[in-house]
């Protein structure tokens, strides 16, 4: 049976979303799945991978070091994986598990496939086989391994379904100790700051409020901002309204921005490109406002309004407003 | 103290060319880009490029730019050199086409000592054809060098590297010790244009070209660990329901009242 690994990450001491899904993943091809973590004081992190699949858990603990910079993760999984010969590592795509996937995977001499949408196993060779998107989201790609190894593939957020957890799971949790040489680390954190922008954070809300291009402007965003307050959500901006400095960039939605899920998005002013729809593809309902009939957008909306927004958003505010009263 | 920057900067297929310049073989599954398709040095490369331009405005710089590939462009890739880079290296070969993250940083390792003494190496956050974000990184682990990702701004300090690195809530301050790999993203800012006197110095100009044999590369090492098994186009099979009304205020009352009516709020 194929042994998969999964590079776990944790939020506050709880198992995090994105690894349920990779669990997800891996729950999808294989029974023979392993999960490691950093740290050795994740007792109930271990325990709730295991409600969601994991048969094993590794917890790796450094004596030295505390900080688990990207250089001192790719030291612990690189020691985990002197030990353990996994056929399959899933990671997820976030900053750090794309920092961490191709110098791992330059280090253990194996593939890897970035950004990927789903996986499946190639039922000759045994190896996996991704899907991921190229080009922009533009076109779609399926990639195989040219070799054995504990290929690497990195899975895009949103991409899976998490399962339910079972209480009457079992598991074994393992806690590996290994050293960090000076050497392994040389990238110096010196200061975090952190934006605060209050509300509801992009990720979590329900509803999504994006602006782009079209807006012509900093100031509409304080209409987006006003509509997404009444439903309960966030606003959210296209690259294009970002880099012109009409918001700030941690409301890109995109690509390279944030990837979101909410029940509704609405876009005003956005065109719809490959790049901005990567980043909502998992959005249930979205609604288009754009004055051209012949933008992308209206190819990936469920529900489409052809026009200039500044003449159709007060009325669908008011309307909002006056149902949302009775 | 003037140091040396090399700036990686790869020439890509423009991402918003239509979708007819792209063909699939219906039966190998594979990519083509067709003739006339235009070419674009990649956006975030550009990026790069701006980056090593302010070093060299507030510390003082010698810039070098180096490509790998085939079938350069030279008004695309000599882009740079009008923006104000000094040098141009082209690392070109037919056996440079196609090629994965891995031997793309396996080649470029090599050409390193070719290159020259870099004390700052500047790459894109990613290539915005295949979108890996992974050659700087393969890079910095085969030269052994330490790679600070998705900067905003990057400062030298004696001998030090430092980054502002972008984070999804607010950003981070890095340090790395020269020489060191940096990549960079859009929020560095926008790249500055060519001046007409860049554009007649850049035209003067002619690039260093090396090929396989020149980097004493063994091109039956070139096999990719990534086989591309098929591409296809994304199929769509959304049906947007276009909202009509006589005028805009009503199409606007009409999308709130469908989606009250659809429960959607
Ligand atoms: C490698 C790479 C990564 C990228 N990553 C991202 C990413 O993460 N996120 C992202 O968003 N983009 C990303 N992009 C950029 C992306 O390709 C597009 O350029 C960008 O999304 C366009 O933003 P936009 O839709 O706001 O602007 P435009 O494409 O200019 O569209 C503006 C739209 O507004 C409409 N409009 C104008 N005036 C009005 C009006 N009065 N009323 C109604 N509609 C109006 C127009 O019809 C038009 O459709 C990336 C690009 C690359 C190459
Ligand atoms: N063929 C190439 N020539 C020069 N630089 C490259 C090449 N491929 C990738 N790079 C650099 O590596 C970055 C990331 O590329 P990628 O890993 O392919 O997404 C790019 O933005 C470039 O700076």
């Amino acid at each position: 049976m194929t042994e998969i690994l999964i590079l776990g990450e944790q939020a506050n001491g709880d198992l995090n979303s994105l690894s349920k899904e990779l669990l997800a993943a891996a729950d999808s091809i294989s029974d023979n799945i392993s999960i490691a973590f950093l740290g050795n004081d994740n007792r109930s992190v271990a325990e709730d991978a295991i409600r969601y699949g994991a048969s094993k858990v590794y917890l790796l603990q450094s004596k030295l070091l505390n900080d688990w910079s990207v250089d001192t993760r790719v030291a612990a999984y690189e020691h985990l994986l002197g030990k353990i010969s996994p056929s399959v590592i899933l990671l997820g795509k976030t900053q750090i598990g794309q920092d961490i996937g191709p110098r791992l995977a330059c280090r253990l001499g194996v593939g890897l496939s970035q950004d990927s949408i789903s996986i499946a196993l190639d039922p000759k060779t045994m190896r996996p086989v991704a899907t991921r998107p190229v080009l922009g989201g533009r076109m779609i790609a399926k990639v195989s391994f040219a070799e054995d190894g504990p290929n690497i593939i990195v899975i895009r957020k949103g991409s899976y379904d998490i399962n339910k957890p079972n209480d009457n799971n079992e598991g074994d949790i393992q806690e590996i100790t290994f050293h960090v040489e000076q050497s392994d680390k040389n990238i110096h954190h010196i200061q975090t700051i952190l934006s605060d922008p209050g509300g509801v954070k992009l990720e979590n809300a329900p509803v999504i409020v994006a602006g782009g291009r079209g807006l012509g402007g900093p100031e509409p965003f304080e209409m987006l901002s006003d509509l997404a307050k009444l439903l309960g959500g966030s606003v959210g901006a296209s690259r294009a309204a970002c880099d012109a400095g009409w918001i700030d960039h941690n409301y890109q939605i995109g690509l390279t921005g944030k990837n979101v899920s909410p029940a509704l998005y609405i876009t005003v002013g956005i065109s719809g490109a490959s790049q901005h729809m990567a980043g909502c593809s998992g959005a249930k309902f979205i609604v288009a406002i754009n004055k051209d009939p012949d933008a992308n957008i209206f190819k990936e909306a469920s529900l489409g309004a052809v026009g200039d927004w500044e003449k159709i958003l007060p009325s669908f505010i008011s309307t909002v407003k006056d149902l949302l009263e009775t | 103290m003037k140091i040396d920057i090399t700036v990686f900067v790869k020439q890509v297929v423009d991402p918003d060319a239509p979708i007819s310049s792209f063909h699939i073989d219906p039966t190998s599954k594979q990519l083509s880009i067709k003739p006339d398709t235009p070419f674009i040095i990649n956006g975030f490369d550009e990026t790069a490029v701006e980056a090593a331009l302010r070093l060299k405005d507030s510390v003082g710089a010698n810039i070098t730019v180096v490509s790998l590939g085939y079938n350069f462009v030279m008004d695309v890739i000599k882009k740079p050199l009008s923006m104000g880079a000094d040098n141009l290296i082209l690392l070109q070969d037919a056996a440079f086409q196609n090629l994965d993250s891995f031997t793309t940083a396996k080649i470029l390792s090599k050409a390193v000592s070719t290159i020259g003494n870099t004390d700052l190496f500047i790459c894109g956050r990613q290539a915005s054809d295949w979108d890996n974000a992974q050659v700087p990184l393969v890079l910095s682990e085969l030269l052994g060098l330490p790679c600070l990702t998705i900067a905003k701004n990057i400062r030298i300090d004696n001998n030090t590297v430092e980054i502002e690195k972008v984070l999804p809530e607010g950003h981070e301050v890095i340090q790395a010790k020269l020489p060191a790999i940096v990549t960079v993203s859009n929020e560095l800012g926008e790249p500055r244009y060519a001046t007409l006197r860049g554009i007649m110095s850049a035209g003067r100009k002619t690039p260093s070209i090396y090929t396989a044999k020149d980097l004493n590369i063994d091109t039956a090492d070139l096999s990719p660990k990534l086989i591309i098994e098929e591409i296809s186009v994304p199929n769509s099979d959304k049906k947007c329901e276009m909202l009509s009304g006589d005028n805009s205020i009503e199409i606007g009352r009409k999308l709130a009242l469908k989606l009250r009516e659809s429960r959607i709020f």
